[in-house]
């Protein structure tokens, strides 16, 4: 009798952690469905097509869109990528080859420090490289900062990516007599040419989210500008100032920046997800 | 004319010579090349973190002079009177992450036990992703959703319930203004789940089932078959929390749009914060004086210093996992 209530007694504590875990699932799930219901319902009503093509109105007036804001985002993304891109990639490449010594090791390292640095803490860094000089805030900042954002995430799937290249491809064609260079370059690269596709669109995905190192590089712009010496505005900032602003209006573009922005970076991964577990 | 034209004929083969040379030193050479140069922009990743620990410390020289070991100690944070104390921000960063910890620790090791233990195939795969676009999601859309609707909701539900039923705590206290700790830890704590649980998954997916077949073979529960699952993950969870932990501690703007910014102390969590990274990102553009940006500075700096020394022995935790289990992401 004792037995068989200390096996009752298991079963349902069983049963109660496995509730309990799918409770916290649950759980875990509630804020992402919250966040992406009410960046709907609030942000919906304001996007329309002159909210893509539209300049910021004036302090009061309502209406105007945020066309300064997607092409500043965009002009900083690209700045950062032509850093960020081969800067990465070779890097990556160096980690996949070498396996001597313990410097690849120290590199491997030192990208996965240099990926959990604040955001804000390479911001400061943009700052002191470029602004305190140029004595402006500038949009190359703002573009050096995304630009070391996104180094380590390239680096990383780069390394992985060349290595998912079978040995045989690269024996084979070390056997044809081609220098090793031109494997890597000419052989190795093309196969896994679109893993580090896929990794380059989650490093933007990953730089288009950023707001923090933009705050005091690329500072944000009402006006329309393209000169890279010049503030320039952006999505994350817009976002954050039209959020601290106090009129309805403001907060509803904000709103819908976040939509839009939200459709862009879960796009941009669901792409990198689908095609890197197809290769996995 | 003999001899002119064996010297010719010489100088024919030993061209021939220094050609076929000169093409295998050039295929040596293109590898020598090649290899250097991607080890430049590998080493430009290393030269970028010991730039980064320079040009912060030599513009944060100002105030380190001047200040010493009262900038971490002094909790007087006054840009009026050019006065400069860190410790609010550094409580406020290490509250708010502890506190985010607390509340995310349990929930990510329920929905790794979740996606691991429990759920069926055709489930695992959806909810895995569903978890990821959590952390895809920018930082920012979290601040606005803290200041529109996490911070009333807190306000006016959450709060007075905490106030009237556990306002005997020192952690209920205070005046209810929705923004403030709480909505800082609960925010971090969103933040931080998905990083959390996606290692503790795939360390958790290591474990050899052998182990699990083993504790079924002996009559174990499905509970009991996990908590030796979970023991024998545990360093790998470990490393898992340190990593979230990192993550938080950097974590900016959403902190920054729901802590309530002010420099102050209290255990309260109605009560609003500052923390390191949020000050940074509200003075730095109206900073004034020097001292005052390189106090602001030295604040990064120090930010820098903590997550650098997180992160390092969260990845050497979770590299001893993975050597032990193979690759993990």
């Amino acid at each position: 009798m004792k037995i068989n209530n200390k096996q009752g007694w298991r079963k349902r504590k069983s049963n109660i952690a496995v509730f309990l875990a799918v409770l916290s699932a649950v759980l875990v799930l509630i804020p992402l469905f919250l966040i992406l219901f009410y960046t709907v319902q609030k942000g919906i009503s304001s996007i329309n097509w002159d909210f893509f093509t539209q300049m910021p109105k004036p302090v009061g007036e309502t209406g105007g869109g945020m066309a300064n804001a997607l092409v500043g985002s965009g002009i900083l993304i690209l700045i950062g990528s032509v850093m960020g891109i081969p800067v990465g990639v070779m890097s990556g490449i160096y980690l996949s080859e070498q396996n001597k010594g313990i410097m690849p090791h120290a590199i491997r390292f030192l990208v996965e420090v240099l990926n959990g640095v604040p955001s804000i803490v390479i911001g400061i860094i943009a700052y002191i490289t470029f602004v305190i000089p140029m004595k402006s805030f500038s949009a190359l900042s703002g573009g050096f900062a995304l630009g070391v954002i996104m180094i380590p995430l390239i680096t990383r799937t780069t390394e992985e990516m060349v290595r998912l290249v079978p040995s045989t491809v690269r024996e084979a064609s070390l056997g044809l007599g081609i220098p090793k260079w031109k494997t890597t370059l000419f052989v190795i690269l093309p196969a896994a040419m679109k893993g580090l596709f896929t990794g380059i669109i989650l490093s933007i995905a990953r730089a288009a989210g950023e707001t923090a190192p933009l705050l005091f590089t690329a500072l944000g712009n009402r006006f329309w500008s393209t000169n890279l010496n010049e503030p320039i505005s952006s999505i994350t900032v817009f976002i954050y100032d039209y959020a601290k602003a106090p009129f309805d209006d403001w907060n509803r573009q904000a709103w819908a920046a976040s939509l839009v922005l939200i459709v862009l970076v879960t796009t941009l991964n669901i792409i990198f997800r689908f095609v890197s577990r197809k290769r996995k | 004319m003999i001899k002119l034209f064996s010297k010719k004929k010489e100088t024919k083969t030993e061209k021939n010579f220094y050609s076929k040379t000169l093409v295998i030193s050039e295929r040596h050479l293109g590898d020598y090349i090649f290899q250097n140069i991607t080890r430049l922009f590998a080493f430009f990743v290393f030269g970028l973190i010991v730039l980064i620990f320079l040009e912060m410390f030599i513009e944060s020289l100002p105030s380190i002079n001047k200040f010493g070991l009262s900038f971490i100690t002094s909790s007087h944070w006054d840009p009026v009177k050019d006065k400069y104390g860190a410790l609010p921000f550094i409580f406020g960063t290490l509250y708010s992450s502890l506190l985010a910890l607390i509340i995310a620790l349990p929930l990510s090791i329920g929905v790794a036990v979740f996606l691991t233990e429990v759920a069926p195939d055709w489930l695992e795969q959806p909810i895995s992703l569903l978890v990821e676009l959590l952390a895809a999601i920018p930082s920012i859309v979290y601040g606005l959703f803290g200041i529109f609707v996490l911070a009333p909701f807190l306000r006016i539900v959450v709060e007075p319930f905490l106030k009237t039923h556990f306002g005997f705590l020192p952690f209920f206290k205070g005046d209810m203004f929705g923004f403030g700790m709480l909505a800082a830890a609960l925010i971090l704590s969103i933040m931080i789940i998905p990083i959390i649980t996606s290692i503790s998954r795939d360390v958790m997916k290591a474990i050899p089932d052998s182990l699990r077949e083993g504790a079924y073979a002996l009559g174990a529960t499905k509970w009991e078959t996990i908590k030796i699952v979970l023991i024998s993950a545990r360093s790998g969870i470990l490393g898992a929390t340190l990593l979230g932990f990192g993550r938080a501690i950097g974590e900016t703007m959403a902190v920054t749009m729901v802590i309530g910014n002010k420099p102050e102390i209290s255990f309260s969590l109605f009560d609003a914060g500052h923390t390191m990274a949020s000050v940074l990102a509200n003075e730095f553009t109206e900073a004034a004086s020097d001292l005052y940006i390189s106090s602001l500075i030295e604040i990064g700096l120090l930010l820098f210093v903590i997550t650098i020394v997180i992160n390092s022995i969260a990845r050497v935790v979770v590299n001893r996992v993975t050597k032990k289990y193979g690759k993990i992401n």
